[in-house]
């Protein structure tokens, strides 16, 4: 065997443009993810069972399926449709781009709700009734104790989650997009280096998470001031995301 | 303080959990001023009674009144009673203080920050009006140096004064009390009893539930004695500490001053 570094200096401002598109992936399935699931987990919590039922459904179908299966059926399965092509959404479901992205967030969308819907569930009762006892409405409850208290609880394995979806997000390289596992993949076609090229990547995607990591425990440590409760926290958590518990 | 109007009043309330019966009818009233000790053995309904008035559990049947004013309930699914209106049911509530045994506070928010939250978001005072209140409640209870800390830095007695506080600063008609006591280690139980003596002092009408006998005797203007979610025997401490018409009360009050 031989290793050559070269190779992959010469092709590592490539590796970087595909690492942007991961990134860029990530940041915006993430954003549209996470403003899905808050109201998803606020619908999951309702004492309606009619109410629940709905986003019951959709989390128990992104959950329970393969994310590549739900970007096949987003990328292939609308062009089965002559109703979709005709329609305006046809713009944005005839792009990888799109379609990764729609697949990525509704995805991440569902595991977010039910980490969420946790944290929510993990609130002592009684800071509730202290804001009922003192007349507040239900929507003043969620805006003001409900969600910021469930957003302090849910940051570790929310970090945890943004993590997985940036290994998911390989997935984009096999409907055509050059994020960074595409793009390593096509410079391998190219060189015939695959060790060298995906140990590359690898070490990248090994960066970024763990820029992750520590963005995240700087946030968690300015969102859960009061230290006194961190090991309080720690308990809810493992509560809430049963892999965080191995 | 025979002009004195009518604070809250209770009539005929029942509770039940399923085929238990925790309620079984109780009326109360409290006059303007009043302190009133709800005293019992556990299980007696004393805290369901007081978590009846604000709706925190849902009576099954019965009326509630505050300063005349009545709660109006509506049948829920369930059989039991809500509110028909949630406004009424909240603004009710904003005039009703409830202290609860295990405090309550938000842990994620500073003491100034528990205490001013109701007074800015429900009341809809400015921040500078609220802040101002906060802090003269702060000094009266003295913790005005902790107004920056967060509940979980204080001592479970530091946390029921804050609780009591946050409670003042809704200006309440009525103050309820749950066991304000009985989460604490015994060395800070004199500190919220103290604040709590000079609420009554100075004519704050209350209703507390408690196992701390002495306070009881020193402070109510009523007694009133719950057994099996029946009044047992209501009346001036004198009567009921000094010389109780029921033997159950007789022999509770012997088994608890000694």
């Amino acid at each position: 065997m031989s290793w050559d570094w070269s190779i992959i200096w010469q092709y590592l401002p490539r590796l970087l443009d595909g690492a942007l598109l991961t990134l860029e992936l990530v940041a915006i399935s993430g954003l549209i993810g996470f403003a899905l699931a808050v109201p998803l987990a606020l619908l999951r919590v309702s004492s309606n069972p009619w109410v629940r039922a709905l986003p019951f459904a959709y989390i128990f179908f992104f959950r329970g399926t393969p994310l590549l299966v739900q970007i096949f059926l987003i990328y292939y399965g609308a062009s089965q449709f002559e109703a979709i092509k005709q329609s305006v959404l046809w713009n944005v479901l005839s792009q990888p781009y799109w379609c990764a992205i729609i697949a990525f967030s509704m995805n991440t969308a569902a595991y977010s709700a039910e980490l969420i819907r946790g944290a929510i569930q993990a609130i002592p009762r009684g800071e509730l009734e202290a804001a009922e006892a003192l007349g507040m409405s239900r929507p003043l409850q969620v805006r003001r104790i409900v969600l910021p208290r469930a957003f302090g609880i849910v940051l570790p394995a929310y970090g945890n989650e943004l993590i997985l979806m940036l290994k998911g997000s390989s997935l984009a390289s096999t409907i055509t997009l050059l994020d960074l596992t595409g793009m390593a993949r096509t410079i391998i076609a190219r060189t015939y280096t695959p060790l060298e090229i995906f140990f590359a990547a690898g070490m990248i995607y090994l960066l970024i998470s763990a820029c992750f990591i520590g963005g995240f425990r700087l946030l968690e440590r300015r969102l859960n001031r009061y230290q006194h409760y961190r090991h309080h926290i720690a308990h809810e958590m493992t509560d809430i995301d049963p892999r965080l518990q191995d | 303080m025979s002009q004195a109007q009518t604070a809250l009043e209770l009539v005929d309330i029942h509770k039940s959990y399923g085929e238990l019966e925790v309620l079984k009818g109780i009326s109360l009233q409290a006059k303007d001023g009043d302190v009133i000790s709800i005293l019992g053995s556990s299980g007696s309904g004393k805290s369901t009674l007081l978590r009846c008035i604000n709706l925190l559990e849902r009576p099954n049947s019965g009326q509630i009144r505050v300063s005349g004013e009545e709660l109006v309930l509506k049948r829920a699914k369930d059989g039991s009673l809500d509110a028909a209106s949630r406004r009424q049911l909240e603004s009710m509530r904003s005039r009703i203080g409830f202290v609860f045994q295990s405090f309550n506070l938000w842990p994620h928010k500073t003491i100034l920050d528990n205490i001013i939250e109701a007074p800015v978001q429900v009341l809809r005072q400015s921040r500078d009006q609220a802040v101002a209140r906060a802090e003269e409640l702060l000094k009266r209870v003295g913790l005005l140096d902790k107004a920056k800390a967060y509940p979980g830095n204080l001592s479970g007695g530091q946390q029921q004064r804050i609780a009591i506080a946050r409670a003042l600063a809704m200006d309440p008609q009525v103050l309820l009390f749950d066991e304000p006591t009985s989460a604490l280690d015994p060395e800070l139980v004199n500190e919220v009893l103290a604040v709590m003596r000079s609420l009554a002092d100075e004519g704050r009408t209350m209703l507390i539930v408690t196992h701390e006998m002495r306070f009881a005797r020193e402070v109510s203007s009523q007694v009133v004695f719950l057994h099996q979610g029946q009044v047992e025997e209501m009346g001036p401490p004198e009567q009921l500490f000094g010389n109780p018409t029921s033997q159950r009360v007789r022999d509770f009050m012997s088994s608890h001053l000694s």
